[in-house]
């Protein structure tokens, strides 16, 4: 062994001090270390991944051009400005390549379009991931500390809103989740701000609760905080999960809290108590007030019918006291100065008659089932140990109970959240996504001392809403200024004088939008007064018909008086006009024959308008537009012709087809319509 | 050479995507009762984003050979790799009605899932559902055609939209309509929607998008189209060169 072992070592002395045979050894270990470079890059990842390119387009007709297009080796996008630097065409290296739509199979499919240069942005701006890994794991599933896995495609909406505060036309989901977060009341709890400075602001207008027990009793009050949904299917109010004795205890504390109002509690004159019902006359006063513009119920079939700006209706009769209704219809603003309801000017007789027909929708199965004992003090004051624990005053004016700051975390960077930092429950996916879904799906599933409550979402709206929160990140904080598109805020706008009080009065911009201010349900009122002729404002305040008759949200009639109609109508007329034209740049009347035979003739056949407008109520049959048989006695002849000239800026967001019409094709149209003065279809065949 | 690694990344990756597809866990259920056929209640046809729950769920019928629902039926549902189906397996309840909640894949395209009874002879009788999966550009798509072009092209009216079908004197065709629309190259789809009707020789009902829609949003409207055709719509082949 020994020998064995020393002729060994002197083998190797022999073979190192031989200089010749040293210097051949060392030649062939550096030779083999220099093979390595190359052979790793070739039996890496993303050069099987090119081969297997090369190989699919091998075959195809455009093959040639797809070789020349063909570089092998790394490649890299690398934008210093948004620190930028991706390898991700190393693998996908068709991406540009729009000839390989037909290819299924990642990495080779090809980008679909979309708005922005990749050459500009990259990839992981949108995709997020590790752009400058070389392998798919790395680059696509890393959840190291400072990296992010990739964006499953179903979010990647978000990543517009990193750039883009406002809503785009190109992201609904974005939007529609935006939209949540403040119409859902999500920002009432949680602070979010963006990069721009603005802190989104709550719109879901939660009634204050000081005089509820004027409002209702404390079953429903007990009923409504166990489920909301079992009152309303439509319920913006989201569910506590409380025990019974805790709704208990926190109704009991709402009705001793409550203050009276003076006023809410007086019945109207003569027939003894509570408003008369008498079911025709109040439909029909329901259906003329335009009352489901803005609330819903649901109709015999069970389907809810109705807009969503004020509470659904159908079993509002269990809720709320006969009195309280009353004095509510008369003036809601006294109860509530912050409601979107408009004060209807009803008559004592008509307010009887609609307040016994909205006291009738009810249910007296909802409450047959609560019995409540009298309430103790102790149990009082927990309850309102209770509204405070779960921020009730977040959303809610209670009186004695201050609104927290901050209650919930606040979210503005929540996207960029990293997945180190989160708590999964079992079996869940590791990924800020699913995480967010499951918060916004089942808030309670993480521990039942959680106090967020749960939301009656559908899946895609919880898909919108973890959309806008992923849009929360870092990055729309780091980003160069001229990349940052600031939203369009909405201004403060308010209607001045006497005429701003009367609107204010009927809350005009609950629908309306006026000045960057209002609702979306109605047309923007901006510009009415270079839009309409006077007398026919005049008139349709008088006695709104609708312009549209496939509408279904129309202008209810308010009973205004003859004074405030015209104040109304001169301060329109006169403040409400656009500086891109002169009102009365073209005439009302007097366009040739000739002029009114060619309009007709563009209107029929070159633009085909008869498709979505009538102006023939004999011939025409199109109502996706509004009708234009007396258009010529309604409109200014100026604004038809800049309105047909360029449809979108005169009302933004109309789905009038911009038909690049030439001045002389505008000019005819707006002789032939302003000669459709009567109804009668002048000059229509 | 056969351990490249990139094989084995793929292997992974592959694997990986089986296991999303999770199904059949629960235990076996046994059929109380057996019918002859399966039919679609609600729930066929939705256009879901790639990688997400439907917003309705499926919801099928069995009968009997008279066309009576049949109670307790046995009906196992499956998708194609990437589409989850909750549950896999689910006896009929009392209306003899199976609802089954189905989680869309993960690239756009038409999927169909099937859902498969016995009879009491054993013998299995099958139904395909056609569902649709939205990628980004059909889903704006899907948007674009709600706002600005189904009151023609759809002749359903609902409470918030009414159909402006019937009041046209030429008749545009339903988006589903494959039989119409496959014949349209892409080319000539987006030469219809930007210019007009009367740019393809047809009516001028059929009013031009292009100054009011951009490009992609065109494009867009077109992927919608082709995501929707029944048939389906086969991209044209690829021109394959001869070896
Ligand atoms: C005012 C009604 C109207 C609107 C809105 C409308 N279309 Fe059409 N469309 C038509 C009519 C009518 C035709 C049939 C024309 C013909 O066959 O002469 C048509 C035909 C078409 C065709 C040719 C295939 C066919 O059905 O015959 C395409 C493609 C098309 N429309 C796409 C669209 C898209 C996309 C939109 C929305 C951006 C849209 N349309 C909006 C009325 C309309």
């Amino acid at each position: 062994m020994q020998t064995h072992k020393s002729g060994f070592i002197s083998s190797i002395k022999a073979f190192v001090c031989d200089p010749f045979r040293m210097f051949g050894v060392v030649s062939l270990v550096l030779l083999l270390l220099l093979t390595i470079a190359p052979a790793k890059d070739y039996f890496s990842e993303w050069h099987g991944y090119q081969r297997q390119y090369l190989n699919i387009i091998r075959n195809r007709g455009d093959a040639i051009t797809l070789r020349r297009h063909f570089e092998g080796g790394l490649h890299q996008i690398w934008i210093p400005q948004l620190g930028v630097v991706d390898r991700c065409e190393t693998c996908h290296v068709g991406l540009t390549e729009t000839s390989l739509a037909d290819v299924k199979e990642q990495p080779f499919r090809a980008h679909p379009a979309m708005p922005h240069k990749l050459t500009e942005f990259g990839c992981v701006v949108c995709h997020r991931g590790q752009g400058g890994a070389t392998t798919v794991n790395e680059a696509h599933h890393s959840e190291m500390a400072g990296e992010e896995p990739i964006l499953p495609a179903r979010y990647m909406e978000s990543s517009c809103g990193q750039c883009h505060q406002g809503p785009l036309e190109g992201t609904p989901k974005l939007n529609r989740g935006r939209a949540m977060l403040s119409r859902y009341g999500c920002v009432s709890c949680h602070s979010i701000s963006l990069p721009d400075g603005t802190k989104l602001e709550a719109t879901d207008n939660p009634p204050p609760l000081t005089h509820i027990a004027d409002k209702t009793t404390r079953e429903w009050i007990y009923a409504w905080l166990k489920d909301p949904t079992s009152y309303s299917t439509s319920a913006t109010m989201p569910n506590f999960a409380l025990s019974d004795a805790d709704a208990s205890d926190i109704s009991a504390f709402l009705i001793a809290n409550s203050v009276p109002q003076p006023g809410d509690q007086v019945a109207l004159p003569a027939q003894g108590h509570g408003p008369a019902a008498d079911p025709a006359a109040g439909a029909s006063l329901y259906g003329e007030s335009f009352c489901a513009s803005c609330h819903a119920a649901q109709n015999a079939a069970g389907n809810l019918v109705g807009g969503d700006l004020g509470p659904e209706l159908t079993n509002v009769g269990t809720k709320v006291k006969p009195e309280w209704l009353l004095a509510w219809m008369r003036d809601p603003q006294k109860y509530d100065p912050a409601t979107p309801m408009p004060q209807y000017r009803w008559t004592d007789a008509q307010l009887k008659v609609i307040a016994g027909y909205v006291q009738n929708k009810s249910n007296p199965d909802l409450l047959s089932n609560v019995h409540l004992q009298p309430a103790t003090r102790a149990q009082i004051a927990h309850g309102k140990q209770l509204v405070t624990e779960y921020g009730c005053a977040s959303c809610h004016e209670i009186r004695g109970v201050p609104k927290p700051d901050n209650f919930g975390p606040n979210l503005s960077r929540i996207g960029s959240k990293p997945v180190v930092q989160l708590v999964f429950l079992p079996d869940m996916e590791h990924s800020l996504p699913a995480y967010l879904t499951q918060k916004i799906r089942e808030p309670r599933s993480f521990g039942s001392t959680f106090r967020m409550p749960r939301y009656n979402f559908t899946p895609s709206q919880v898909e919108a809403v973890t959309t806008a929160l992923l849009s929360l990140t870092d990055r729309s904080y780091s980003l160069p200024l001229n990349l940052q598109v600031a939203a369009v805020r909405e201004t403060k706008y308010q209607p001045a004088g006497q005429a701003g009080q009367i609107m204010t009065n009927l809350n005009c911009l609950s629908c309306h939008r006026i000045n960057g201010h209002g609702g979306d349900m109605a047309p923007d009122l901006s510009w009415e007064g270079s839009s309409v002729q006077r007398p026919w404002l005049d008139e349709f305040l008088k006695n709104p018909n609708t312009l549209r008759p496939a509408l279904i949200r129309r202008m209810p009639k308010f009973n205004l008086t003859d004074a405030e109609r015209t104040t109304l109508t001169d301060y329109m007329m006169t403040v409400y006009q656009t500086s891109s034209f002169q009102r009365d740049e073209m005439p009302l009347t007097g366009y040739t024959p000739e002029q009114v035979e060619k309009g007709r003739q563009l209107f029929y056949s070159k633009y085909a308008c008869q498709s979505c407008h009538m102006v023939n109520p004999n011939e025409d049959k199109g109502y996706i537009g509004p009708t234009l048989t007396k258009v010529g006695a309604r409109l200014n002849a100026a604004w038809i012709f800049h309105y047909l000239k360029d449809p979108q800026a005169m009302r933004p967001g109309t789905i009038e087809p911009n038909q690049h019409m030439s001045d002389d094709d505008a000019r005819a149209l707006t002789a032939f319509l302003m000669a459709q003065k009567t109804g009668a279809g002048q000059g229509a065949k | 050479m056969q351990a490249n690694p990139w094989i084995a990344g793929m292997l992974a990756v592959t694997v990986c995507a089986g296991c999303a597809h999770r199904q059949g866990t629960a235990p076996a259920l046994k059929a109380k009762a057996a019918g002859a056929a399966i039919v679609v209640v609600s729930g066929d046809k939705q256009l879901g984003f790639t990688g997400a729950l439907l917003a309705q769920p499926l919801v099928v019928q069995v009968n009997d050979d008279q066309g009576n629902a049949v109670p307790g039926a046995l009906v196992a549902v499956t998708g194609p790799r990437g589409v989850a189906v909750d549950p896999a397996q689910v006896l009929t309840d009392d209306s003899g009605q199976a609802t089954i909640k189905v989680m869309s894949r993960g690239s756009s395209g038409r999927y169909e899932v099937t859902a498969t009874s016995q009879d009491a002879h054993g013998k299995a009788f099958t139904l395909a559902v056609a569902e649709y999966a939205a990628g980004y550009q059909e889903e704006v798509g899907s948007e674009v055609n709600g706002k600005y072009c189904s009151r023609c092209h759809d002749p359903e009216s609902t409470t918030e939209q009414v159909s402006n079908y019937d009041n046209l004197s030429v008749k545009p065709h339903s988006f589903a309509s494959g039989d119409a629309y496959n014949k349209f190259s892409d080319a000539d789809l987006a030469n219809i929607i930007a210019r007009g009707g009367p740019a393809m020789n047809r009516s001028a009902q059929m009013p031009p998008y292009g100054w009011t829609l951009n490009k992609a949003e065109i494009q867009a409207a077109i992927a919608y189209i082709r995501l929707v055709s029944d048939p389906p719509y086969a991209a044209p082949g690829v021109v394959y060169a001869k070896h």
